[in-house]
């Protein structure tokens, strides 16, 4: 096949390109350049956005032996995942921008364009395992090192998407990545991982979504009132720094009458109101979901099955009821510190029946 | 098997200047040194110099070696400003063109954000050549107050020959020194130092069959210029740096060359380049030549050929050219690796989609018609299997 192999200038992609070479594939790099200003972003190996993981990357290109070019998805990026990001939190939700990513552009405006350039199908470094079921469809599994597992922030890839993607790692554990890198004269063998949000240059989240959203947002500013006996403890300066389920960073002058920590509840972004309450209150026993996105086939009746609701988090036991408008999730495994706007991903055992974005949750 | 298309980026060195330069490159001797071994290197170095100079129409004394190109803009650019400054502390306006390299253009924006320059960029028209009226008319507002106009000999992108003959005499009306880079020019069109007027022209080895990392400013004898690197003064005090004898051998060699074969090189490339031109049109009807039409050494680079291909990415077409062994350039400059639209064909008044929809092909002293039939075999699928990925990288989706 021909293929694309998409490198972020990291460890994982380099080794994921050199083995669809190795495999006898005709790899062509690309790097995909994803902020509108370069040099803006962060600065050392932290991220996968600077101009040095883009060296880093045609570099291993080199090294494997394949054509690299840089691809600009930067007004894609801006428009799909930056500013849905920037809506998500201005809307008192917390997105997950990785899934959005892979989702808008990763296996959609990279997968389309290489189709239409005369590829076959997009490798990336991502820790998932593609097999072919016994009906003939592409089915996703989480990796064999469920430590390192990216199956949750997959979730949103279509039959189409994963008949034209390959995930040459989900078999490997991450250190035997790091030896093999090694082994193959990679450069970015040692290179740490990637983390935080990658268009955020120095990790303060809080600080950054102020500055685009601005005093101007109505949830720029509001109180933090106790859930139970509606007393107004505090003021905030963004409703944005704040997510279901937080403990630290509340600045509340006086303690609970109990005196237990007390955690973020829930986000009234009209208002800008937060509430705030005791552990107990953040337990979620059931979930609204909307944009439902099926790896397979859609299902049409309730699902025992399995749910993971944030990245790297635990799975729950829960039954999925589809809806008009996405699904219902009873967990029999209580959840807590669910936040709206992040991914809810169904797991059949290991394998990934699709996704949907948390609505609102029942408590 | 490689279809070589982009002489303009960096041709193939001349056998002959290959072997004047590493005739020296076994040899020891510091040019600078008084024993025999320097006295050796230095004879070399001079003789180049002589070389250089019969070549581009100076007088050796002007010819001053620097690293390449980009060191000889830098070198005028800021010499110039600065000397002239020095003698008059008014003189702070720069006139340039906005078609200019960035070799050209961002010491001109250092020197207006960290030295007080007044950078004025004179408008091209729709062929890429200068405005006369409006550098004229810039001129003329207030000539006292000018330290200097740079304007290249020919583009690098599009190919137009600037005129430059026609600069110079505006600019000399009122006493004013011109600049102009002629990295393109030289040993396509003829290039001849005294009689164009000029005060200082840059050139270098690598675009015209010499080897990388060396090239020269010519300077007029009674130009004064501000040193850049201090540190011995080896070139007429205005350049430090122990001389690199074996590269300015190869450098003066591959100038002599080109310049003796300048007349026959244009006939060829002229004819082979009009192939090109209406083979790639025949086969993409809605693609457009951009730049001067008219096929002769005082409007166009002979080598340089420019198109646009609506609804193209350049970025496609040379990823797919590339897979099929057929090397040219989109013409643009990178940020981080990513192109952005020509400063040039923003200046000639294409839009974006246009200015990132084009692609460079330039011949050179190696190109054949076989480069040229492997281009026109490709290009017709090509063009078509870019559009139909169209300008998916950017934009807003569909």
């Amino acid at each position: 096949m021909r293929v694309l192999a998409a490198m972020s200038g990291g460890v994982d992609s380099a080794v994921a390109a050199a083995r669809a070479a190795e495999a006898g594939h005709d790899v062509t790099g690309i790097h995909l350049a994803l902020s509108r200003n370069p040099k803006s972003y962060r600065t050392g190996a932290r991220g996968c956005c600077t101009i040095e993981d883009s060296n880093d990357a045609g570099r291993a290109a080199d090294v494997i032996g394949i054509p690299f070019y840089v691809w600009d998805m930067s007004e894609r990026f801006h428009e799909d995942v930056v500013e849905d990001f920037l809506a998500e939190y201005a809307g008192g939700r917390t997105p997950n921008p990785c899934l959005r990513c892979n989702e808008k552009i990763k296996f959609a405006a990279v997968l389309e364009r290489g189709l239409a350039l005369g590829f076959d199908a997009v490798v990336t470094g991502h820790y998932a395992q593609l097999r072919t079921g016994s009906d003939g469809l592409i089915e996703m599994h989480r990796a064999r090192d469920h430590g390192k597992d990216q199956s949750y922030v997959l979730g949103v890839l279509s039959q189409q998407q994963l008949a034209h993607s390959l995930f040459p790692l989900g078999d490997t554990a991450k250190p035997e990545i790091r030896r093999e890198a090694e082994r193959r004269g990679l450069q970015v063998a040692d290179k740490p991982d990637s983390h935080d949000i990658c268009f955020i240059s120095d990790g303060d989240t809080g600080g950054w979504l102020s500055e685009k959203l601005g005093t101007d947002a109505p949830n720029s500013g509001g109180p933090i009132v106790d859930g139970a006996s509606g007393e107004v403890l505090g003021e905030h300066a963004g409703s944005w720094r704040f997510t279901i389920g937080q403990r630290k960073g509340l600045r509340i002058g006086t303690p609970a009458p109990d005196g237990k920590p007390r955690f973020v509840l829930d986000i009234e972004p009209v208002s800008g109101t937060v509430t705030v309450g005791p552990r107990e209150a953040l337990a979620v026993t059931g979930l609204r979901c909307i944009r439902p996105l099926w790896c397979g086939a859609a299902p049409t009746a309730p699902l025992e099955c399995s749910v993971q609701l944030r990245a790297h988090g635990e799975e729950h036991r829960a039954v999925v009821v589809p809806s008009a408008t996405g699904f219902e999730v009873t967990l029999h495994d209580p959840a807590s510190g669910i936040a709206p706007g992040q991914a809810c991903v169904i797991y059949e055992r290991t394998r990934v029946v699709g996704s949907g974005t948390i609505a609102s949750t029942l408590r | 098997m490689t279809v070589y298309l982009d002489h303009a980026a960096t041709t193939p060195i001349h056998p002959v200047a290959a072997a004047a330069m590493t005739a020296q490159l076994g040899s020891v001797g510091n040019a600078n040194s008084l024993h025999a071994s320097g006295r050796a290197a230095r004879r070399v170095v001079e003789e180049s110099r002589e070389t250089v100079a019969r070549a581009l129409g100076c007088r050796p004394g002007e010819v001053v070696f620097t690293s390449g190109g980009t060191e000889a803009d830098n070198l005028a650019l800021k010499g110039l400003y600065w000397s002239r400054r020095a003698a008059d502390d008014r003189r702070r306006r720069i006139l340039s063109t906005t078609i200019e390299h960035h070799a050209v253009l961002d010491p001109l924006h250092w020197l207006a954000d960290e030295e007080g320059a007044q950078v004025e960029l004179i408008g091209v028209d729709h062929l890429g050549r200068i405005d006369l009226a409006a550098l004229k008319a810039a001129v003329e507002a207030d000539p006292g107050s000018i330290a200097l106009v740079s304007v290249m000999w020919a583009n690098n992108e599009v190919g137009t020959v600037q005129p430059v003959t026609e600069v110079v005499e505006i600019a000399h009306t009122h006493g004013i020194p011109v600049h102009t880079d002629a990295v393109q020019a030289v040993g396509q069109v003829p290039v001849d130092f005294a009689a164009s007027g000029v005060d200082a022209m840059t050139v270098t080895g690598h675009k015209i069959g010499g080897p990388y990392g060396v090239g020269a400013l010519l300077v007029r004898r009674e130009v004064q210029l501000t040193a850049l690197l201090h540190g011995g003064g080896q070139e007429r005090d205005v350049r430090s740096g122990t001389i690199d004898a074996p590269a300015i051998a190869g450098f003066a060699s591959a100038c002599e060359i080109a310049v003796k074969h300048q007349p026959e090189l244009a006939v060829r490339l002229s004819a082979l380049r009009d192939e090109l031109v209406a083979g790639v049109m025949a086969a993409a009807p809605e693609a457009s030549y951009n730049g001067d039409r008219v096929s002769d050494v005082g409007h166009r680079l002979p080598g340089n050929a420019h198109l646009t291909f609506p609804g193209c990415e350049g970025d496609s077409l040379l990823m797919l050219l590339d897979a099929r062994g057929i090397e040219c350039s989109t013409g643009s400059a990178c940020n981080a690796g990513v192109p952005q639209p020509s400063h040039v064909l923003l200046a000639m008044g294409c839009d974006d989609e246009q200015a990132r929809g084009s692609l460079r092909f330039s011949l050179g002293h190696t190109s054949t018609a076989a480069d040229v039939e492997a281009l026109l075999a490709a290009i017709g699928p090509v063009v078509e299997r870019a559009r139909a990925a169209g300008n998916g990288a950017r934009g807003s989706a569909g």
